[in-house]
Formats: structure tokens, sequence, C-alpha cells
């Protein structure tokens, strides 16, 4: 695809003995959210160093807008969201605005009127004298990302957006990201949060142990992966219990530690049979991107990294 | 694109935003670099002076100023070089947050080393004021000219400074390369008394230094002493600052760009 924004094909990256991207291909189209998912240590952090020329590629080719991610003139056109906090603290918000439009080239007068447009975007425009310690989390949420788009980039990159944010905090987060697509911008945002991408993303992957699992559509990776309803149980005394409790009925079943989750087509009649049983809890819900992931990612603890 | 690329641009904007920092709280960082260097001049410069009256024939007065402008540039741009870069490398993610602009590592690097010499160069004007009060300068049509000087030998201990920067692993270490090599320097560098009264292998090892070529260079400029081989000695400062700035640029991007 020749107008894709994105492309990756093949790209490799060894941290020594260790390969922590093995050969993954992808394409991204211009416009629209791009989510990269995953669990922890899958390697999406390091797509996206990769791709903002903050970590070299071991093999592959790895272009954007056309050009190898090694040329840096692409920092023109991106902007870019870290998952660590790096304002700067010494600096209120409109500083902080005004010395990174600086790194890029920017002029004073154009500056600030790029600075009154985003901070009117970012919902601060009464905090702009403020220092940023005297921000909420989600306001210093919101900085980064005005921040990000100082340059007026044609594609912004994030890293865990709302990771750490209260709900209201998420969905004003959201609700400016979702507004950033209507303006034609393309976003790629990882994320372990399955609501969150759920909500934004167009397309998404799956990357676990440096491999892409699966690609789509939110929909249609749920009705690719799993059935379309699960009950959630919890109080069935053990494996045998829960087979018992299902015998007859086309279920796949599934735990993780007490909690036991049985996808189905049609749940009507296990839901019955659990409402007979009082001594169990249970949750009917339709399934969910988190059961496409928990599914195809195993339900085994990782650690942190 | 070539990874030397250094545009002066982007040198400025870091240099800037350092800049504007300093300036908020100028006043404070001030009287710090300024402070000590006072402490030494009156109190050495007036009591030990009393004592010496004179060194190699010039006022110790005027001996010390010259030695401790040059001390205290070392002092500042390597300050400068270590803690606060480092705060600005690790602490705050500082340069990743530059990283992710046009704006690229040996830019970076030269804006924080030109920063620090800045930072030399504003309290070595201090200093140079208040030595000159104190009847420090001998020269003054000469005198002016340190300044830049000072300019220089911050550039020349910002590089190694940065470059030990780079590979640390926390503040603590900072600790090593002062034992082991600025104090050193502050004390057999010719700062105090000059370095022919040192044994052989330790007046040659501080031939090595680039403090012993700091003061040789400035000291002749504001005293009567004559000034030998200025090039020679401007030659070294710069070849440190320049080998500073290039091992320093090599193992940030090894630190930073994984």
């Amino acid at each position: 695809m020749i107008d894709a924004v994105v492309s990756a094909t093949e790209i490799r990256k060894h941290f020594g003995e260790r390969e922590v991207i093995c050969g993954v291909n992808f394409d991204i189209r211009p416009g629209i959210c791009f989510g990269i998912l995953g669990p922890n240590g899958a390697g999406k952090t390091t797509l996206m160093r990769m791709l903002t020329g903050l970590s070299p590629i071991t093999s592959g080719d790895y272009r954007l807008f056309g050009s190898p991610v090694s040329d840096t003139s692409l920092h023109h056109r991106i902007g870019v969201v870290p998952q660590q906090d790096n304002l700067d603290p010494d600096f209120s918000v409109r500083q902080n605005l005004k010395v990174y439009a600086g790194y890029f080239g920017i002029g004073a007068a154009e500056a600030d009127a790029r600075i009154d447009e985003l901070l009117e975007f970012s919902a601060l425009t009464m905090r702009g004298n403020d220092q940023v310690s005297s921000l909420s989390g989600g306001m210093r949420r919101r900085l980064m990302v005005a921040r990000a788009l100082i340059n007026n980039p044609d594609l912004i990159v994030l890293d865990e957006p709302s990771t750490g944010l209260d709900p209201q905090a998420r969905h004003l987060i959201w609700q400016r990201l979702r507004s950033l697509k209507t303006q034609g911008k393309t976003l790629i945002l990882t994320t372990h949060y399955m609501e969150e991408a759920a909500e934004l993303c167009d397309e998404l992957i799956i990357l676990d142990h440096g491999r892409i699992l699966t690609r789509g559509a939110p929909r249609a990776l749920i009705s690719e992966h799993v059935e379309a309803e699960v009950v959630a149980i919890r109080g069935l005394s053990n494996e045998l219990d829960a087979i018992e409790l299902c015998e007859g009925l086309s279920v796949r079943l599934d735990h993780v530690g007490d909690t036991w989750f049985c996808y189905a087509s049609d749940a009507r009649e296990l839901v019955a049979r659990c409402t007979g049983r009082l001594e169990l809890t249970f949750i009917h819900r339709p399934a969910s991107l988190e059961d496409v992931f928990l599914k195809l990612t195993g339900r085994d603890m990782r650690e942190e990294g | 694109m070539n990874p030397f690329t250094l545009l002066p641009s982007h040198i400025l904007a870091v240099w800037r935003r350092n800049y504007l920092v300093w300036r908020k709280l100028a006043g404070v960082s001030m009287l710090g670099n300024f402070g000590d260097p006072l402490l030494y001049l009156l109190g050495l410069g007036y009591g030990l002076g009393h004592y010496i009256g004179e060194m190699n024939s010039i006022p110790y007065m005027a001996w010390l100023a010259s030695g401790i402008l040059c001390s205290s540039a070392m002092n500042t741009a390597t300050f400068e070089g270590l803690y606060s870069a480092f705060t600005r490398m690790n602490q705050q993610g500082t340069w990743e947050s530059i990283l992710a602009t046009p704006v690229r590592i040996q830019e970076i690097i030269a804006g924080e080393q030109i920063w620090a010499a800045t930072k030399s160069l504003i309290s070595g004007t201090a200093i140079f004021i208040v030595a000159g009060l104190l009847g420090g300068i001998q020269q003054w049509d000469t005198a002016l000219l340190a300044l830049p000087v000072i300019f220089l030998i911050g550039l020349a201990f910002a590089g190694p400074a940065l470059a030990i920067c780079a590979v640390s692993p926390s503040y603590d270490f900072f600790l090593y390369y002062f034992t082991l090599a600025v104090t050193p320097m502050f004390l057999f560098c010719g700062v105090f008394y000059p370095i022919d009264t040192l044994p052989d292998f330790a007046r040659m090892l501080a031939q090595l230094l680039p403090l012993t070529h700091a003061v040789a260079l400035v000291r002749p400029l504001l005293t009567e002493m004559p000034l030998t081989l200025p090039w020679l000695h401007a030659g070294v400062l710069a070849l440190y600052a320049l080998a500073g700035f290039t091992l320093a640029a090599r193992l940030a991007a090894r630190r930073l760009l994984r």
C-alpha cells in the first residue's frame, strides 16, 4: 500500500541475545486510530520507540510516510505522547509549550497563537500560567497531548495515554483523541485497557512475545475469536463441578483463579441453571475485546516490565 | 542522515531552555557560584597572603585570584554537566522529551556543554569583579581577555563531565569523579602554588590536566607574569572540550537510543 502512513516489513529488534520484536509486519492507513495491544513486556513500547527514532531497528524495513524511520526530518510530522510524564517541572503550562515549540523552530508569534488554540483544545486555558506541578494527573496528560500537537503533526503516537487516570479524566482524553481523528490525523496508541482500545481504535493488533497474534477491527476480532456471550461464575467447587454445570451445553470453559468463564453463542440455558444454584454468583454479558485478549495471550500472570 | 548533524538553531533551543530555567532562580544560583570562591579569596588571599606576601614575585592575592577564577570555572561547568544534566537526562526525562522533536542527541549534548560554559562565564565574571575590587587584578589591559578564556575552560570541563553523566547509574557515582579528578586538579594544578614545586612525575602528570593549562593561560592575563605558549594551552583546553563532547554524545546515544 503506497499511501500507508506506517509500513513495517519483517522488523526485528534484539537486546543482546534477546529478541523482543520477532519479524513483525503491519501497515497503517491514514486517518485511523490504530491500537497496539499486548500484555506487559509484549514489545509495544519498543515498537513505538523504533517508530519515533528512539530505538534503532535491528533488521527489517520500518517506514513512516514512505521514509525509513531513521530519517530525522520525520520528527517534524509526528507528535509523541510518552508513557512517562516528562513535562518540564520548572516551567508553567504555557512555557512548557513555548519551549517545546522552540525545538521545532517555530517562531514566537506563531507559537503563541498555536498555544492559545492548544490550551483551548485541552481545556487548560485557565491554567496557562500555572506551574505544571499544580496540575492534576488528567491535566498533565492533556498538556502532554497538547505538547505533542505543537508542530501540527500528521501522526500522533501515544504510549498508554490513559494509564493512571480516573474515569472522568480518561473520558476527557478519549474525547480529545476522537476529535483529533475527525481532524484527519492518524493516531497510534498502545494500551492494555481493552475498553480504551474498543472505544478508540478502528483497527488493532494484539502483540505478545514480540509477535502479532491477530489483527482487525475490535468488533470483527470479537466475532472471529470468541463466542458472543460470556457467563462469569464464582462459587463452583472445582473443575468437575464446572463441567457438570455445563453438561450437554455447547460451552467453552476457561478460568482465572476462582472465576470460571463460560463462552457460548447462546447462554440462556446456562443462565437458567446458574439461577437455580443459590451458592453461585454470576454475571452474564456480551463478549468483549478483553475476552479475545485473554484467549490469545493466555490467562497466566505476567511480570512487570 | 548524518548522525553528527549539528544545527545551531537546535543547539540554541537546548541552551535557551536551560537559560530560561536558570533565569527564574538566578539570584540563588549566583549566590552559590559566587559565595565559595569569594570565601577562598578573603580567607586565603588575605589570611594566608599576609604570611606569604608574594609568590613568584606576584602578590599572593593576585596569584590566588587567577587560580580561583579558573577552579571556579571548572567547578561550575563540572557541577552543571554532572548533577544538573543528570537530573534532566534521568529524573525529569527532559532529554527524552527533546528527542521526540527534530533535535538530536549530539545537539542536546552541545547545547548542554555550551550552557555549562555559559554558567562558568557568569560565575567567572562575578568573581572577576570581586577579584578586581580586592586587588587581585594587576593588568587591566589584558584582564578582559580572561573572560573568553573562562568560557573555553567551561567547555573543557563540561565535556568530560557530560561523558561521566551519560554513564552514571546515580548521583552517588559523581563523588568518585570529584575525588579522583576535580579535587586533585584543584590542589595540584597551580591554583594555590606554582607546579614547579611538585616532584617531577607529579609535574608531568599535572601538565596533562586541563586545569594546569587554564591557570597557565589566565594568570598571565591578570598579572604581570609573562604569557608563554598561549596557543598550546588554549589547544589543550579545546582538545578536552572536543574529546569530551564526542565521547559524551556517543555515550548518551548508547544510553538513551537503545
